[in-house]
């Protein structure tokens, strides 16, 4: 029992629970968390719990399944936070927050530190409507972007497809990120806090590259081989 | 026998998803399958008006859920096929009144001695939609030629991939060749290349679809008209045959994109 227990730390943070998950199978833990749970059944109840679940890639049943369950011991869970962008999608489908309010100092410099070291979220599939993909780095989309999804990067974006959906790059404000893509028919791109909304969609789609000119404004320049 | 369980959903409302099921499940029902139609949309419910089985019912899914009668007993059967049968949603209640494990429950009772089920699911991605897929083995996705239907079936999509249930294929209703043609209307080539999902058929336009719902008689059974005669194709698809998409007498440039799209798939 001692064991099982060890494997899910539980602390109190400022909006509750917070339950952290370490890299062992998802199974054993979420049977740890429920033991423990069920250990001290006075102190859990009625709990607000987050859980920060590491890399764990978790589908909507893993999720929907450990919500039941907790809410069954009267334990509500409002938030997941976790490094897989899977996870991530999962817990805004389900509508749990993604994100804890916590002031984290040394990770927002760290944040930085992962631009210079060119860190990159690859994803190889078209990005739908209501999806909203965030990472604090570059994204390399292999696919299309349709309206209505949104793609967040802290560096660059680079996507191999088309792309109809909002774009956002250099969003912790860095002016010299970039955006590019086969067919660039967003009708709203951003970089750091410059905006251009309402863009027509060009008649004969080429690949483009966007970045701040000289002038401060977003500007898109054809893409040429050699 | 084991039966398929097909959800027909589609995001936005007034797509023609319950259009769709009555149309399909007849069709099967022509070609001497026994199927269920299960109207999963409770509180809101239409399909019984429909298939024209409104006075027949006297149980519905909700007094099954609670144990208030059998299954069989709600089970309603058609006017012409008797190899057809409703079970009708609950009109007093709301979406709660079932969870997805009842629908799975339910739909595992009827696997034994049924072809196929088919679940119409209401509008929308809450919980009567979250009940719908539940139990799917296959989802087809109902959208019109328009900007905002395709966006909502976009987000389906999106939705049934993240909860693993794989691709849906797609029924393009209501499609206006004239329109097309003069540039009024998203043609099923730009529908499909957005979505990005294998086709499954084109219904065009009709206005016998309407007077059939009204009369509570699925156009499938009226062998004149052409959306009758869609759907009928996409029930042979379903059923595992290859047919071409192509009416007789349409040889128009249309079609023969819409072939040339489904065979690059």
């Amino acid at each position: 029992m001692e064991q099982t227990a060890s494997i899910v730390q539980i602390k109190g943070i400022r909006d509750g629970l917070l339950a952290s998950f370490s890299d062992a199978p998802w199974e054993d833990q979420r049977a740890a968390l429920l033991t423990q749970i069920d250990e001290r059944p006075d102190f859990f109840r009625g709990a607000r719990l987050a859980m920060d679940v590491g890399a764990q890639i978790l589908k909507v049943n893993d999720l929907v399944d450990l919500r039941d369950r907790l809410s069954e011991r009267n334990v509500s869970l409002w938030a997941v936070v976790s490094e897989s962008p899977v996870t991530e999608q999962t817990s805004q489908l389900l509508g749990l927050a993604t994100r804890i309010s916590k002031p984290r100092p040394e990770e927002q410099k760290q944040f930085i530190d992962t631009i210079t070291d060119e860190t990159a979220l690859f994803v190889n599939k078209t990005i739908r409507s209501g999806n909203r993909i965030e990472f604090p780095g570059h994204i390399v989309i292999v696919g299309d972007v349709n309206p209505g999804a949104e793609i967040v990067a802290e560096g660059n974006i680079i996507v191999w497809g088309r792309v109809r959906g909002m774009m956002h790059a250099g969003s912790k404000g860095d002016r010299s990120a970039f955006i590019c893509a086969l067919d660039l028919s967003a009708n709203q791109l951003r970089i750091a806090d410059e905006v251009s909304a309402n863009l027509k969609p060009p008649k004969d789609p080429k690949p483009e590259i966007v970045s701040i000119n000289s002038d401060g404004r977003l500007q898109a320049e054809l893409w040429n081989a050699g | 026998m084991t039966a398929q369980v097909i959800t027909i959903t589609s995001g936005k409302g007034g797509v023609g998803k319950t259009t769709a099921v009555a149309n399909l499940a007849t069709a099967l029902a022509m070609d001497g399958r026994r199927v269920v139609c299960i109207d999963g949309d409770i509180g809101l419910r239409n399909l019984d008006v429909v298939m024209g089985l409104e006075n027949r019912i006297v149980y519905d899914i909700v007094d099954v859920i609670e144990g208030r009668c059998k299954l069989k007993q709600a089970m309603i059967r058609d006017k012409h096929y008797p190899d057809l049968y409703l079970i009708p949603a609950a009109q007093t209640r709301d979406k709660n009144s079932v969870s997805p494990s009842d629908m799975v429950r339910i739909c595992n009772d009827l696997r034994a001695d049924t072809d196929f089920v088919i679940i119409d699911s209401p509008a929308g991605i809450e919980r009567g939609f979250r009940n719908a897929i539940a139990a799917a083995d296959r989802v087809l996705l109902v959208t019109n030629p328009e900007v905002s239907a395709v966006r909502d079936a976009d987000r389906v999509v999106g939705i049934l991939e993240a909860e693993e249930k794989g691709n849906p294929a797609l029924v393009i209703n209501r499609l206006n060749p004239n329109l097309v043609k003069n540039n009024d209307m998203l043609s099923a080539e730009d529908v499909l290349d957005l979505l990005g999902i294998q086709l499954i058929g084109v219904v065009p336009e009709d206005e016998t679809v309407i007077i059939g719902s009204n009369r509570g008689a699925p156009v499938v059974n009226d062998t004149k008209s052409r959306a009758g005669a869609a759907f009928r194709n996409i029930a042979k698809r379903l059923q595992g045959q290859d047919i071409p998409f192509m009416e007789a007498g349409q040889q128009s440039g249309l079609w023969n994109a819409i072939q040339r799209l489904a065979g690059r798939k």
